[in-house]
């Protein structure tokens, strides 16, 4: 039984000029779907990790987890007692006008977890978990810097008591030695706690890092479902390989980079078919009729032997 | 060698006493190079950019050292020759696309804008020089998108319109400070390779200012790490990548996650704390409250770039005994 599933998960934002313009200009209505059909499974205590670049969806599916979002259709299920989310940018995701202890303090007090008496031994006890010292509670966010103020948007989700962590981009806004300490600290946590992630970036290497299973999402859709061991190592939808061999190559192998022609077309406009196939070396006339849907693991007629070899 | 830095060192005085942001920063790029500047934030990598183009923010300002191009000190031009030698001689490409292309005019209009200020050219082999530029920087349908506003383009085409302004004069050195940062990976890859085909092929030297180390592997022949407004290690890229001579390259060379297969199954190399604020940097050696293999001499003695293999690191461990 997993902990987590998405069933056909779609959402759909209304970017309809205004009603005026609408009746004057004739106009139809206009909707952009961010996330399309998507569905999969998360299992107690392993991470999977949603990757894609801008505007692929991934942070919308994130939310459409923790319920900040309802689906337009599907439904997402969740087996356990609550869920949390850690954000991008520790600067906007903490009240500059409360101290550290009571922001910590907000999930146990709504949530009623503890007596107020024994609330301040439980925020010290958190703000120690992630390696902060428990004086630090009576500070404010403005004294701390980014890596410290994400420790403190840890604390405050791990405060509520999750079985689920829902992190969207934690380390995108950290320099790189910040990024590392958060990263061990996560997944510390996750041993210790026995924490199930979905974690979300745009950064693939990142993402080897943390991920047990790797979904790579591409204008609204999920193209690749695989264990990290194979997706890293066989990536099978040629989206997938055009990420991976975009990754500047730190170990300067020499391995010639095929930098990818063409860009991400407009999610008001997807291409037909399979929306990659614009971009895509393989693509076939097929492609550009039917969508492919996601059959063992990815969504490409032609890894999937439908297109007749040239 | 087309710039040369002599001991800079970049000030910023304020009510509590003056902020050295820049100090004691030597380096030089030669026709054709790339030199990566990396660094964390606030380590003075795009002030040092900032002031070798006398672009510094009131009330910063360069206190001590020089700044040479092609032979010719730059550092104390007024305002007026600065402005000539900016696009004219060096060519500068921002982060973000949008705070560099005005809004209001066409990208022909400011392409010919550029080039008429720089060149003797009249307007119509100005624009026939635009149409070129675009060609060059790989944006499709040139002649039609001489005519388009900035906000029709999409992220990555802007950028190549910028470095399209950047090079419009032919200049000797390009600053390029963090140039793919804000744009995605695959993306990112075609502005490289661009950067890199217009430095080898115009001789032009480039100064690429950089957080990420996987763009200057990529770009560079050689890096200059920064730390806490010093210079903490320069040299070849390969040796610094794979051989990093001081502590602080060595913590953050490990830290960088990389796809390697069993990746999740090992910790990254941390570096435990913070670069220390301009107003506390610690008498000695910057990185000594972090470093593991800190002595005394490093408490008291400021460390000078020392001659480190192939590369010179700022570290007493490489003293000579």
């Amino acid at each position: 039984m997993p902990l987590l599933s998405l069933h056909g998960v779609s959402r759909d934002f209304d970017v309809s000029r205004p009603w005026l313009n609408r009746v004057l200009e004739r106009e139809p209505r206009r909707f952009l779907r961010a996330v399309d059909r998507v569905s999969f499974t998360v299992a107690k205590g392993e991470t999977l990790a949603l990757v894609g670049e801008s505007g692929c969806g991934k942070s919308t599916v994130a939310r459409l987890i923790v319920g900040l979002y309802t689906p337009t259709e599907g439904r997402v299920e969740y087996g356990g007692r609550r869920m949390q989310m850690i954000f991008q940018d520790p600067y906007a995701s903490l009240n500059p006008r409360w101290r550290v202890r009571d922001i910590v303090a907000e999930p146990i007090r709504v949530l009623k977890l503890a007596d107020e008496k024994d609330v301040k031994g439980k925020v010290a006890a958190l703000l120690r978990q992630v390696g902060l010292s428990p004086d630090d509670g009576e500070k404010y966010p403005h004294e701390f810097s980014g890596g410290q103020r994400q420790r403190i948007s840890i604390a405050r989700a791990l405060a509520g008591e999750p079985d689920l962590l829902i992190c969207d981009e934690p380390t995108s806004a950290l320099d790189v030695s910040v990024q590392a300490q958060i990263l061990n600290l996560m997944r510390e946590l996750q041993q210790r706690l026995g924490l199930t992630y979905v974690f979300i970036s745009h950064n693939l290497a990142v993402v080897s890092e943390v991920a047990d299973r790797v979904g790579v999402m591409y204008l609204g859709r999920l193209v690749e479902l695989a264990s990290a061991a194979q997706l890293f190592n066989a990536p099978r939808h040629p989206y997938t390989r055009m990420l991976l061999d975009a990754v500047p190559d730190l170990a300067m192998s020499g391995k010639a980079r095929t930098p990818v022609a063409g860009e991400v077309p407009n999610p008001l406009a997807p291409p037909t078919g399979c929306t990659f196939h614009p971009r895509c070396p393989l693509a076939a006339s097929l492609c550009r009729a039917e969508r492919p849907e996601l059959e063992a693991g990815v969504a490409c007629h032609a890894v999937h032997g439908r297109i007749p070899a040239a | 060698m087309i710039l040369e830095v002599r001991k800079l060192r970049v000030e910023f005085p304020t009510r509590h006493g003056t902020l050295v942001a820049v100090d004691d920063v030597s380096f030089s790029i030669a026709p054709g190079e790339v030199l990566g500047v990396v660094g964390e934030s606030g380590a003075g990598k795009s002030l040092t950019g900032m002031a070798v183009i006398n672009l510094l923010e009131p009330p910063g300002r360069i206190a001590a050292g020089e700044v040479l191009l092609e032979g010719r000190r730059i550092d104390r031009l007024s305002q007026d020759e600065m402005r000539r030698v900016r696009g004219r001689e060096i060519g500068v490409v921002f982060q973000d696309p949008l705070t560099s292309l005005n809004p209001l005019y066409t990208v022909g209009d400011q392409l010919v804008e550029t080039i008429t200020t720089h060149l003797p050219l009249s307007h119509g082999q100005a624009r026939e020089r635009a149409i070129a530029l675009l060609k060059e920087v790989g944006i499709p349908g040139a002649e039609a998108r001489l005519d388009h506003y900035p906000h029709q383009f999409s992220g990555g085409m802007r950028q190549r319109v910028v470095i399209a302004l950047a090079i419009a004069a032919e200049p000797k050195l390009i600053i390029a400070d963090e140039p793919t940062t804000a744009l995605d990976v695959s993306i990112q890859a075609q502005i490289i390779a661009l950067l890199k085909r217009l430095a080898a092929s115009h001789g032009t030297a480039v100064m690429l200012i950089t957080h990420d180390m996987g763009v200057i592997a990529e770009t560079s022949q050689r890096v200059a790490v920064m730390y806490a407004g010093r210079l903490a290690e320069i040299g070849p890229v390969r040796d610094v990548i794979h051989a990093p001579k001081h502590p602080y390259t060595v913590g953050l060379m490990g830290s960088i996650p990389k796809i390697t297969p069993g990746a999740h199954e090992r910790r990254l190399v941390q570096i435990e704390g913070a670069m220390p604020r301009l107003n506390a940097i610690p008498p000695g050696c910057a990185f000594n409250p972090r470093c593991p293999h800190r002595f005394d001499r490093c408490l008291v003695e400021r460390p000078e770039p020392l001659p480190a293999g192939a590369s010179q690191a700022a570290c007493w461990l490489h003293a000579a005994a």
